[in-house]
C-alpha cells in the first residue's frame, strides 16, 4: 500500500510538473518532450488505477504517434515562438482568473462530495479479478458498446478524408510505378541498333 | 501491493536503475571533471567548421499527412488487441462487429491509396 | 423496463443507409476523380432526402436499440427530417460555388453527408457516450469543411479557429460527462433521469458541476454568448455554402441535444439549469441585436443574427415546459428555413464572376432583379419577426411559453431586442428597394440557388396556413422527451 501511495504521489507530481513545463518552456521541442514525459507518467497513474489497457494505449498511441505528430507540426511551422509569446503576457491575468475560478469550483465539488441517491443500483460493472483488464474491455466494446465502436470507426474515416482533403496536393511530376508496363517493355521497343561507319560518327 | 501490480515490479526496478544510473553519470561528471565553459565549447559541433544554419529545418507538410494517417491506423490496431483476446467469449457477433469496423476503415484505406496519399515522389 | 436490443437496425435504418451511402460515394468519388462533385453532390442530397422520407413514413413510437444508446422517437424524427432536408438543400446550393471557386472536390458533399449522419445520431443519442461520439463525428466534418477553401487565409483561419475552440468545448463537455458519470454511476439518460427524479435523492453538487460543464460544451456548439466568439469569424471565413451549412442544420442538432439532455436526464433539476439558460438567452439576444448593427459583411451579419435567434429559442427552453420545447422546435424549424434562404441569396450576390458579401452591394437590387429582391425582403421580414411571415410565429410561441411560465420579463427583453434587431434587417430592405442602383448581379440566377431561396420564401409566407399542423407535430415531438 505504501509503495503504491508513494508511486502515486511521485507520478502525479511529475505529471503536473511536466504539464507546467509544456506551456512554460521556451523551446517548443522541449515542450513536446515534456508532453511525452507527462504521457508516460499518466500511463503510470492508469496502471495504479488498474486500467492496464488504457496505460499501454497511452504509451503506444500518444507517445508513439501523437507526440511524433506534434514534433512534426512544431518543426513544420517554423514559428518564432518568442514573438508569439510576447502577447501572452497581456492575457495572463485573465487566464489566471479563469484558473482560479476553476480551482474554486473544484474545491466546491470536493467539499460537497455526495453521490446521487440510489447510486448503487446504477453502479458500473464491477471488475472481475479473474480476467485481465484488456479482456474485460474486449468483452463489452464489441458487443454491448457496438454502437460507439462503429461510430469510432466512422470518425476515423472522416479523419482520413479530412487529413487528405486539407493537406494532399497533387504533384504533377509524380512518376508512378506501373509494373505491367515495365515488365512488358521489350528491348526492340527501346533499344535501337545502328550501323555506324568508321570515322563518320553517328 | 495489488496482485497484478506485482507483475510490473521488474519495470519499476528497471526504471529506477535507469534513472539512478543516468543521474549518477551526470552528477559524477559534474563533480569530477573541471568545468570551464566558454561560447566556443558550448556551440554545437558540426564537423569542425562553424555551424552555418539553424539546426531546426522546416519539414514538408507531407510528413504530417503520413503521421496522421499512421495515427489513424494505429488506433485501428489498438482496437484489435482486446478483440483478439476476447474473441472466444464475444462470439460471432463480436467477430462481425470488428469486420464491419475494418470494412469502414478499409474503404478509407482504398480512398487514400487511390488518392495517392501514400505516394511520396 | 426491458433492456434494449443490441442489434435492431430498424430504428437506426435511415442513419445506417446514410453510412452505407457515404461509403459507396467515397469509392465512386475516388474512382471518378474528375467529375466527382457533379455526381456525388446530387447523390448525397438524394440519399438525405430518401433518409428523411423513410423517417416520415416510419412508425414514430419510441424505440431503443444498440443497448439503449440510440433512441428513435417522435422528437428525433421531427428534428432529423428537418436536418436531412436542410443539409440536402445546403449541398445543392454549394455545387455552383465550389465550381466557380475551383474547389470542386467530391469530399465537400461527402463530408456534409457524414456531418448529417453525425447530426442524426446527435438527436438520437440516449447516453452521454453516444452524445459525445456523435457530436465529434459532426464537429470533425464541419471543421474540415470550414477550412475547405484551403488556399485562402480566411478559410484556413476559420477552420483552425473553429477546431481549437471546438476541441476546448469538447474538453469541457467530456469533463462534465465524467463528473456526471462519477457521481451517478451511469451514462445512460434513462437511468440518470430516474436517479435524479427519485424523491430521496440529494442534490449532488458534483453532478451539478458536471451539468454546468455539459451545458457549456453544448452551448459552444450552438454558438451562444458567452461561447459565441468563433461564430462571426467562421461564418465569414468559411466558404459561403459551408457557412449556410454550419448556420442551419448543426444548430438544430445541437439544440436537439440540449433539449434532450436538459429535459430527459436532468428534467428534475429544472430549477438548477433554468438560471443558466436564462442568462445565456438574455446575453445572446442582446449581443446579437446590438453587435449586428455595426456589420457591413452580410455573412457576419447573419452570424450575429444567428446568435440572437438561438437566444430567442432558448427563451422557450428556459420556460422548461412542454409548450416551451414545442415552441423551440417550431422556432428552430423556421430558423433553418430562413437561414438557408438568406444564404442562398448571399450566394446569388455574384458580380462579374466573383462573389461579393458586402450588404451595400445590394443597393437598388429591386430595379434589376425584382424577384430576388422580393425573396430577400420576405426573408428579412421573417427574420425581423414581422407578421404574417413565419418568423413572427416562431417568436410568438417561444415568448408565449415564457410568459406562461411566469418569465414575462424574459419575454419582454426578447421583444425589446428583436425590436433593435428589426433595424438591421429593415436596413437591408431599404437598401434593396430605395437606394441608388449599384451594378447588377450576374444573370441568370443559378437554378439550385434560385430554387432554395424561392422555396424558403414561399414556405415562410404559406406558413401562416400550416402553422397549426407544424405546432401540433412539434408538440408530439416535444412530448416524447418529457417523462
Amino acid at each position: 500500500m505504501t509503495i503504491e501511495l508513494a508511486l502515486f504521489y511521485l507520478l502525479s507530481a511529475v505529471t503536473v510538473g511536466c504539464a507546467v513545463m509544456v506551456i512554460a518552456s521556451r523551446n517548443p521541442v522541449h515542450s513536446v518532450l515534456f508532453l511525452i514525459l507527462a504521457f508516460f507518467n499518466s500511463a503510470g497513474l492508469f496502471l495504479l488505477l488498474g486500467a492496464e489497457f488504457l496505460a499501454m494505449i497511452l504509451v503506444v498511441v500518444y507517445v508513439g504517434a501523437v507526440a511524433v505528430l506534434f514534433l512534426f507540426v512544431v518543426m513544420m511551422l517554423d514559428v518564432n515562438f518568442r514573438r508569439l509569446r510576447e502577447g501572452a503576457r497581456l492575457y495572463w491575468p485573465i487566464g489566471a482568473l479563469v484558473g482560479v475560478i476553476l480551482l474554486a469550483e473544484l474545491i466546491l465539488v470536493t467539499g460537497g462530495w455526495a453521490f446521487a441517491g440510489g447510486f448503487e443500483t446504477a453502479a458500473p460493472i464491477p471488475s472481475d479479478p479473474s480476467i485481465t483488464n484488456t479482456e474485460a474491455l474486449g468483452r463489452v466494446i464489441y458487443t454491448d458498446y457496438v454502437y460507439l465502436f462503429q461510430t469510432a470507426g466512422v470518425i476515423l474515416l472522416v479523419a482520413i478524408i479530412g487529413a487528405i482533403m486539407l493537406t494532399l496536393r497533387p504533384r504533377g511530376t509524380l512518376r508512378r510505378q506501373d509494373i505491367a508496363e515495365q515488365v512488358h517493355r521489350r528491348p526492340q521497343d527501346t533499344v535501337e541498333l545502328r550501323k555506324v561507319d568508321t570515322g563518320a560518327g553517328v | 501491493m495489488q496482485g497484478y501490480l506485482a507483475e510490473y515490479l521488474p519495470i519499476l526496478i528497471f526504471i529506477a536503475i535507469a534513472a539512478g544510473l543516468s543521474l549518477v553519470m551526470i552528477v559524477a561528471s559534474m563533480l569530477t571533471a573541471r568545468q570551464r565553459p566558454d561560447s566556443e565549447k558550448l556551440s554545437p559541433y558540426e564537423c569542425g567548421f562553424e555551424p552555418f544554419e539553424d539546426a531546426r529545418g522546416r519539414f514538408d507538410v507531407r510528413y504530417y499527412l503520413v503521421a496522421i494517417l499512421f495515427i489513424i491506423f494505429d488506433l485501428e490496431v489498438a482496437f484489435l488487441f482486446p478483440w483478439a483476446i476476447s474473441l472466444g467469449t464475444i462470439g460471432v457477433f463480436g467477430f462481425w462487429s470488428m469486420m464491419f469496423f475494418l470494412f469502414v476503415l478499409t474503404i478509407g484505406f482504398l480512398y487514400e491509396w487511390k488518392k495517392g496519399a501514400l505516394e511520396w515522389d | 423496463m426491458t433492456p434494449a436490443p443490441l442489434l435492431d437496425l430498424m430504428p437506426a435504418l435511415p442513419e445506417f443507409l446514410l453510412l452505407l451511402a457515404g461509403l459507396l460515394f467515397l469509392v465512386i468519388g475516388v474512382l471518378r476523380e474528375g467529375d466527382g462533385v457533379r455526381l456525388i453532390g446530387p447523390l448525397s442530397a438524394l440519399s438525405l432526402v430518401i433518409a428523411a422520407a423513410i423517417i416520415l413514413a416510419s412508425d414514430k413510437t419510441a424505440a431503443d436499440t444498440f443497448g439503449g444508446h440510440f433512441r428513435m422517437d417522435a422528437f428525433a424524427a421531427f428534428l432529423k427530417v428537418l436536418i436531412y432536408v436542410g443539409v440536402a438543400a445546403a449541398i445543392l446550393v454549394s455545387q455552383n460555388f465550389l465550381e466557380d471557386e475551383r474547389i470542386a472536390r467530391f469530399e465537400f458533399p461527402l463530408l456534409a453527408l457524414f456531418g448529417a449522419l453525425g447530426m442524426g445520431m446527435m438527436v438520437s443519442a440516449n447516453s452521454f457516450l453516444a452524445l459525445y461520439m456523435s457530436l465529434e463525428l459532426q464537429s470533425l466534418s464541419v471543421y474540415v469543411l470550414a477550412a475547405g477553401h484551403r488556399d485562402t487565409l480566411r478559410s484556413t483561419e476559420a477552420g483552425l479557429k473553429y477546431f481549437i475552440l471546438g476541441s476546448l468545448a469538447s474538453g469541457l463537455l467530456l469533463y462534465g460527462i465524467s463528473l456526471v458519470y462519477g457521481f451517478t454511476g451511469t451514462v445512460m439518460f434513462d437511468q440518470i433521469g430516474s436517479l435524479l427524479r427519485d424523491e430521496n435523492a440529494s442534490l449532488s453538487s458534483g453532478a451539478l458541476v458536471g451539468l454546468v460543464f455539459i451545458a457549456a460544451g453544448i452551448c459552444f456548439k450552438l454558438g451562444v454568448v458567452p461561447f459565441h466568439m468563433w461564430t462571426p469569424d467562421v461564418y465569414e471565413g468559411a466558404p459561403t455554402p459551408v457557412g449556410a451549412y454550419i448556420a442551419s442544420a448543426p444548430k438544430l442538432a445541437a439544440m436537439g441535444l440540449l433539449l434532450r439532455v436538459l429535459i430527459d436526464p436532468f428534467g428534475a433539476w429544472v430549477g438548477q439549469w433554468q438560471q443558466i439558460i436564462v442568462f445565456v438567452a438574455i446575453a445572446s439576444m442582446l449581443l446579437g441585436a446590438f453587435a449586428a448593427i455595426m456589420q457591413t459583411n452580410f455573412k457576419r451579419l447573419m452570424a450575429y443574427s444567428g446568435i440572437a435567434n438561438i437566444g430567442y429559442a432558448l427563451v422557450g427552453l428556459a420556460a422548461g415546459t412542454r409548450d416551451g420545447v414545442d415552441g423551440v422546435l417550431v422556432f428552430m424549424a423556421i430558423y433553418m428555413v430562413m437561414t438557408l434562404g438568406t444564404f442562398a441569396c448571399i450566394l446569388a450576390m455574384r458580380r462579374q464572376g466573383s462573389y461579393v458579401e458586402d450588404i451595400n452591394e445590394l443597393a437598388g437590387l429591386s430595379r434589376r432583379q425584382p424577384i430576388l429582391a422580393l425573396i430577400l425582403t420576405i426573408l428579412m421580414f421573417s427574420l425581423a419577426g414581422i407578421p404574417p411571415t413565419a418568423g413572427f410565429f416562431g417568436k410568438f410561441y417561444v415568448f408565449k411559453a415564457a410568459i406562461d411560465a411566469n418569465l414575462t420579463w424574459l419575454a419582454v427583453i426578447g421583444l425589446l431586442s428583436s425590436v433593435v434587431a428589426c433595424y438591421y434587417y429593415l436596413r437591408i430592405v431599404k437598401l434593396v428597394w430605395f437606394d441608388q442602383a449599384a451594378e447588377p448581379f450576374d444573370l441568370p440566377l443559378r437554378p439550385a440557388i434560385g430554387a432554395v431561396a424561392g422555396i424558403s420564401a414561399i414556405l415562410l409566407i404559406v406558413a401562416v396556413l400550416a402553422i397549426n399542423p407544424l405546432f401540433a407535430s412539434a408538440g408530439i415531438a416535444a412530448s416524447a422527451i418529457f417523462h
